[in-house]
């Protein structure tokens, strides 16, 4: 196969890979520090893009409806940990799953409610809608440089602030030992809301992306949550590190797994059975790989030492 | 928290989130009573209620009165499930009696329901599915289907681009049963070189890593059946990576007036191929195009026109077999195929599936704005499908 054709192959599983590390971002922050397993975060993902549909088409400015729709985003995902998430971190996870499923029908019927049950189609506008050719022959969207830049900007600043801020140390204290936080007189429930109204903003982040992309419609976030669960389990629970690194792995192998494989069974068997056993092949290959990284670490590539 | 309990918890969790993502008396019979089974929720549902909404216009055109007799029309939604299909089916032929079964789209649900209908002296007549086995060797002589058979379309398609002489054709569709049968249906008329055969995910929704493949085949031209909402996100990924003014579109059940205002200038300039435009110029498909507009304000699509000829083919076989009493008398008036039709021409072949002209069409923008397709041309004439020989049927 054409070395190029990989190289573009590699952007686009590049691309996959930063919107999938956006709303497993969240997911593992709730996850690793709160205990909390959080279903309904693929309906934020949904939250985001409906806002940010909406916003863009009342303010006609695409670049001001997606900044709106960021503090949006916000306040809906502390708004849901106040109401409905506060009284669950102590309740079994079982419960958790129930109640977070129920938000989910919830989200899914108010989004019916407010904008209707059918799909919508949103375009970009000219100055994002064009290509670069950055790859000799083969002119790459700007829109999909564009989401590679923002995610690889929102992972440094994620780092940064786990890493290198007092409020990062807080979140990787609160992800050993948040009762010890507690005790030492740090306000964890203003903490947590924060942290997940933070992941709520990566996650309705990728919602916005993607909307142009295809299309904004209920139910929209939970193949992807499916996908971000992988990548977190993969990548550690807890660890923003390992949730990169595991999704830019499930990006790529997604990716190159849908191109390759089938080309590469017909290599081996029929060209009919390689079409048919190649994409269903390719659509196992991440949970393949996820089995594969739980044999030899069964904690995940990065775990975080949680108590 | 123990590992274990963490595992179930996340493979429960999993489990539900992906389970989400795919969940008479002997008086009456002086009354004509149709089932109109068709999916209008969930997101198929702009498909379900154009057909409704055709289907109530053609009653009003023809009075609310199919041949004549009082009619009593039972809608059910089948949400694009088999098994709620099959439901609605049961209850409407059990406790409402009805005598017609129509309005289902999918293939899948056809097949479901199609042996309970057709057992049980009730008339299935399909207004939209046209799966390849009933109409071979499991056709039925109490079937009827008045929109299509699945493979017509791509033939037409492949019929064209071999006669415009178009080589290295790169071909995709959905990795399911339609898919295989539509690119099938496409190879079977095709005479040029395929370049790639590609299936992709049913309900995929981002296509770019299969477009940098097909960018970098170098194909002359690409056929695509992605019916609704994966062809609109193809359509428009295919524009935003600049190649529809670089390799030509050709589709099947693709580009229509469904997925038309989604696309908008992304799918300007493509072609398809179908058995209906709304320009075609007969006075039945002009009575019935500017009637829709008016009371909808939308340019039907061709599920629409489907159900509009499901109301004149029944009003019109009822009408000309006196009643519905006599079955043998009202099969052979449906059999006539002769009622007015927005089509133009039909007729029936011997397996109760139609015979019929397919077009080619264009995607083209209207001064006032809007987006249609437009007839460029009869590819196929009185065109058949390839599995009427099987049937064993003979009248």
């Amino acid at each position: 196969m054409d070395p190029l054709l990989l190289l573009e192959q590699a952007f686009n599983g590049l691309q996959f890979g930063v919107m999938l590390f956006l709303i497993a971002a969240g997911l593992t922050l709730v996850f690793g520090i709160m205990d909390l397993v959080n279903l309904a975060h693929g309906a934020l993902v949904m939250i985001g893009a409906y806002l940010a549909t909406t916003l863009v088409a009342w303010t006609d400015s695409f670049i001001l409806g997606m900044i709106l729709a960021l503090p949006a985003t916000f306040a809906v995902g502390a708004l849901v940990e106040i109401v409905a998430l506060r009284t669950l971190y102590r309740r079994d996870h079982l419960d958790q799953v129930l109640a977070t499923f129920g938000l989910i029908l919830f989200f899914n019927e108010v989004v019916r409610i407010i904008w209707g049950p059918i799909s919508l189609y949103s375009g970009l506008p000219d100055y994002l809608s064009g290509h670069v050719e950055i790859i000799p022959g083969a002119p790459y969207p700007v829109f999909r440089l564009l989401i590679i830049a923002v995610g690889l900007a929102v992972a440094a600043v994620i780092y940064f602030i786990v890493a290198h801020t007092r409020l990062g140390m807080l979140i990787r204290a609160g992800a050993s030992n948040n009762e010890m936080v507690g005790a030492l007189g740090v306000n964890i429930k203003t903490l947590f809301t924060f942290v997940f109204a933070l992941g709520a903003v990566f996650a309705g982040l990728a919602g916005m992306m993607l909307g142009p992309l295809t299309s904004v419609e209920p139910g929209m976030g939970e193949p992807l949550l499916i996908l971000a669960f992988v990548v977190i389990i993969i990548g550690g629970i807890g660890s923003i590190r390992g949730a990169f690194i595991a999704a830019i792995i499930v990006g790529m192998s997604d990716t190159m797994g849908r191109v390759l494989l089938p080309v590469l069974l017909r290599a081996f068997v029929s060209d009919a059975a390689a079409d048919t056993a190649g994409p269903a092949l390719a659509s196992m290959l991440i949970y393949i790989l996820m089995a594969a990284i739980l044999v030899v670490r069964p904690r995940g590539l990065f775990p975080a030492r949680t108590g | 928290m123990s590992k274990h309990k963490l595992a179930q918890t996340i493979g429960l969790a999993a489990g539900l989130a992906a389970g989400l993502t795919f969940a008479a008396t002997a008086s009456m019979a002086e009354t004509v009573k149709v089932g109109f089974i068709t999916t209008l929720s969930g997101p198929a549902g702009i498909i379900g209620k154009p057909m409704k909404n055709a289907f109530e216009l053609g009653l009003d055109h023809i009075g609310g009165r199919l041949g004549g007799m009082d009619t009593e029309i039972i809608y059910g939604d089948d949400k694009r499930k088999p098994d709620v299909a099959k439901q609605l089916v049961n209850k409407m032929i059990k406790r409402d009696r009805v005598h017609f079964v129509s309005g289902i789209i999918w293939s899948n649900l056809l097949m479901a329901v199609h042996g309970t209908v057709t057992r049980s002296n009730t008339f299935l007549i399909s207004s939209n599915a046209g799966p390849s086995p009933v109409a071979g060797k499991k056709c039925s002589k109490d079937f009827f289907n008045v929109a299509f058979q699945n493979d017509m379309m791509p033939e037409g398609m492949g019929k064209y681009m071999t006669e415009k002489k178009i080589d290295n054709v790169y071909i995709m569709a959905p990795n399911y049963q339609a898919g295989k049968d539509m690119l099938k249906g496409f190879k079977r008329m095709f005479n040029g070189k395929i370049v790639g055969e590609v299936y992709t995910k049913l309900g995929q929704k981002d296509y770019q890593a299969e477009i940098s493949a097909l960018r970098a085949a170098k194909p002359t031209a690409v056929f695509i059946f992605l019916p609704g909402g994966m062809g609109i996100n193809f359509v428009k990924q295919y524009a935003q990576a600049g190649l529809s003014s670089q390799i030509p579109l050709y589709s099947a059940y693709t580009v229509d007036a469904i997925s038309l205002p989604a696309l908008k200038d992304a799918a300007v300039g493509t072609f398809g191929v179908q058995h209906w435009s709304p320009d075609l110029g007969n006075s039945v498909n002009r009575r019935f195009v500017a009637d829709y507009r008016k009371k909808y304000g939308k340019t039907p699509p061709f599920y629409a026109a489907q159900a509009y000829d499901t109301v004149m083919f029944l009003d019109t076989a009822i009408r000309n077999a006196g009643g519905i009493s006599d079955r043998a008398k009202l099969r052979a008036a449906m059999r006539a195929g002769d009622f007015p039709t927005t089509r133009g021409t039909f007729k029936f072949n011997n397996n109760h599936f139609p015979v019929q002209n397919i077009y080619l069409r264009e995607a083209v923008k209207e001064a006032d704005g809007s987006y249609v397709t437009k007839t460029r041309g009869v590819i196929l004439s009185a065109h058949g499908d390839a599995y009427a020989k099987s049937c064993g049927m003979k009248w």
